[in-house]
C-alpha cells in the first residue's frame, strides 16, 4: 500500500514531496544551552576537525558532516544532542519562561523536553510524563547527560493526568508531542509505514484527542499549550484541534516561524473542519528539506 | 521518628540540618554543601535555589523546581552524590553540570589522557594532591571543561565514567 499517495490532494508539487520522503535526513544537532554556547560547540568541532553549517532558521542547530556525532567531545560533554531539524520546533513554539510550569505530556525519549528546560534556562519546572517505561530510561539518560536540573520525570497516562505530587495545580505551558503514525519520520526510518493502517489512525486520534483535552484543562487560563505530531494525516491533526475546540475552553492563535509552512487544512475526504485550524502549520518534507510535522499553539480560556 | 526508613519508590526532600533528620543516616543539606565545599571548593552559593533529594538508600538528587516531598517520581533533577560508602562520590554527570565552580581536587588531562579517560580506562597521571575522588578535566574550546570522576589512588587514576557514558571518540589528529 502506497500511503502517501493519499495526501496528493493536500500538496503542492506532489512528485517533490515523494522525492523529498525518499532522500535520506542529515545528521542535525542541537547545541543545548545549559551547558554551552553554539559559539563554543563550533569550537570544539573545529578542533576535532568535524565540519558543519549551521541551519540558517535557527542558531542552535548544527548540520554536521559526520556519520558518528556521537563520538565527538560535544557529545560527551552534553553540549551538543541529536535532533531532528523540525522536531525543535514546538519547543520553540512553547516558548517556556524562567521559572514557569511546564509539562511535557508525551516526553520520551526527551529531545524537546530537554530542549524546554534549556529554553527556560533550567530555571523553571519542567515535568516530563511518559506513559513507557522503557522509553523513558532513554529519556532520563538524555536529561543526565544535557544537565538538566529543572526535569521532574513521571510515568503515567497523560490522559488523566494529576497534579497532586506537586505542589501547584496548574501549568503556565504544556507540550502535547503526541503519539502518532510517524509518516513525517519516513526519512529517518524508512520502516516507518510497515504497520500504518487506518484503524491505528483512529484508535490513535481518540488517544490524542483525551491528551489534548487533558492538557488544556491542566494549563492555567491564558496559559498555551502547544500540539505538535510527525504525521500528514488530518484525522490525527485538524481533525483532533476541531474536536478540542468545541468541547474545550480554548483558541487557536497564530505563531511565527521562520521554516516555510502551509496552513491546516479545512477540509478531508468529506469532512470539514473549523477554520480556526488554519492557524496551524503543515511543514512538508520538501519546503525545507526536513522531515514531515505537525504544530499548532492553543491558548487556553476565552 | 527515628523508626522511618529511606523508601525506594519515592523522593524525600533531605532534611536542612541533622536536627530535622527523620531517616536516620540520610544525609543533610548542611553536610552535602560542606563536602562540596570542603573536597572540590565550590561554594555553597553554587546551589542556593537547588534542593537536594534521596531516593533509595544513599542516591541523592539535585533539583531546581517546585515539587512537594514525598514525591512519587521516576526522576527528580539529576542523580547528583552516592553517599552510601565511606567516601561519598559525585556523579558523572553533577561533575559535569557544576564540576566547573570546583577550585579544589580537579585533575587536568591531556588530550589522548582525556580520551583515556572517557573511554572508562585506568591510567597513570602526575598528581600530588588528595587522593580519593577527584575531578577530571580538560581543556576545550579555550576552557576547561570537567569530563567526569576519577578515583585516583597509588598514582593511577581510575575513570568512574559509567559503561552507558562511556565513548571512544573520534580522532581528529
Amino acid at each position: 500500500m502506497d500511503v502517501l499517495e493519499r495526501y496528493e490532494p493536500l500538496v503542492d508539487d506532489f512528485s517533490a514531496f515523494r522525492a523529498a520522503c525518499e532522500r535520506p535526513l542529515p545528521s542535525v544537532v542541537r547545541v543545548n544551552e545549559i551547558k554551552a554556547t553554539p559559539e563554543r560547540a563550533m569550537d570544539a568541532l573545529d578542533d576535532e576537525g568535524v565540519a558543519y553549517e549551521p541551519v540558517e532558521w535557527h542558531p542552535g542547530l548544527l548540520r554536521l558532516d559526520s556519520t558518528s556525532p556521537g563520538r565527538t567531545w560535544g557529545a560527551y560533554h552534553g553540549w551538543l544532542h541529536g535532533q531532528e531539524e523540525v522536531s525543535t520546533l514546538p519547543a520553540l513554539v512553547c516558548d517556556p519562561q524562567p521559572d514557569e510550569r511546564v509539562w511535557a505530556a508525551c516526553a520520551a525519549p526527551g529531545g524537546k523536553a530537554t530542549q524546554l528546560a534549556a529554553l527556560a534556562d533550567d530555571e523553571g519546572t519542567i515535568v516530563a510524563n511518559d506513559r513507557s517505561l522503557g522509553r523513558l530510561s532513554a529519556l532520563r539518560f538524555n536529561a543526565e547527560r544535557l544537565g538538566v536540573t529543572s526535569m521532574a520525570v513521571t510515568n503515567r497516562d497523560a490522559r488523566n493526568y494529576s497534579l497532586k505530587p506537586f505542589e501547584f495545580d496548574e501549568f503556565d505551558r504544556a507540550l502535547v508531542d503526541a503519539p502518532c503514525s510517524c509518516e513525517g519520520t519516513i526519512r529517518k526510518n524508512p520502516d516507518a509505514l510497515d504497520e500504518w493502517s487506518l484503524e491505528y489512525i483512529d484508535s490513535i486520534a481518540a488517544t490524542q484527542e483525551s491528551i489534548l483535552r487533558r492538557a488544556v484543562q491542566a494549563t492555567r487560563s491564558g496559559g498555551s499549550v502547544v500540539y505538535s505530531t510527525c504525521t500528514f494525516a488530518p484525522e490525527e491533526n485538524e481533525a483532533v484541534l476541531d474536536s478540542v475546540l468545541s468541547a474545550e475552553d480554548c483558541r487557536l492563535v497564530e505563531f511565527s516561524c521562520a521554516l516555510e509552512t502551509r496552513p491546516g487544512v479545512t477540509e478531508w475526504q468529506g469532512e470539514t473542519f473549523d477554520r480556526r485550524v488554519r492557524k496551524a502549520k503543515r511543514i512538508y518534507p520538501h519546503l525545507n528539506d526536513t522531515g514531515g510535522f505537525f504544530c499548532a499553539k492553543v491558548e487556553v480560556g476565552g | 521518628m527515628s523508626d522511618r526508613v529511606n523508601d525506594g519508590s519515592q523522593l524525600d526532600r533531605l532534611p536542612a540540618t541533622a536536627d530535622e533528620r527523620v531517616v536516620e543516616g540520610r544525609a543533610t543539606r548542611q553536610e552535602l554543601l560542606d563536602f562540596w565545599d570542603e573536597r572540590y571548593a565550590v561554594a555553597p552559593g553554587i546551589f542556593e535555589h537547588y534542593s537536594f533529594w534521596e531516593k533509595g538508600g544513599g542516591k541523592l538528587w539535585a533539583f531546581r523546581g517546585e515539587a512537594a516531598s514525598p514525591l512519587e517520581a521516576e526522576a527528580l533533577g539529576m542523580t547528583f552524590l552516592r553517599t552510601r560508602q565511606e567516601h561519598w562520590k559525585p556523579t558523572t554527570n553533577a561533575v559535569q553540570r557544576f564540576g566547573r565552580h570546583a577550585e579544589k581536587n580537579v585533575v587536568e588531562l591531556a588530550d589522548a589522557e582525556a580520551r583515556r579517560f572517557v573511554a572508562g580506562e585506568d591510567q597513570h597521571v602526575d598528581w600530588d594532591g588528595d587522593w580519593g575522588y577527584l575531578i577530571a578535566a580538560h581543556d576545550l574550546a579555550g576552557d576547561v571543561e570537567p569530563l567526569g570522576v576519577g578515583l585516583f589512588i597509588d598514582g593511577e587514576l581510575r575513570s568512574q565514567v559509567p559503561k552507558g557514558r562511556r565513548r571512544e571518540l573520534i580522532d581528529g589528529e
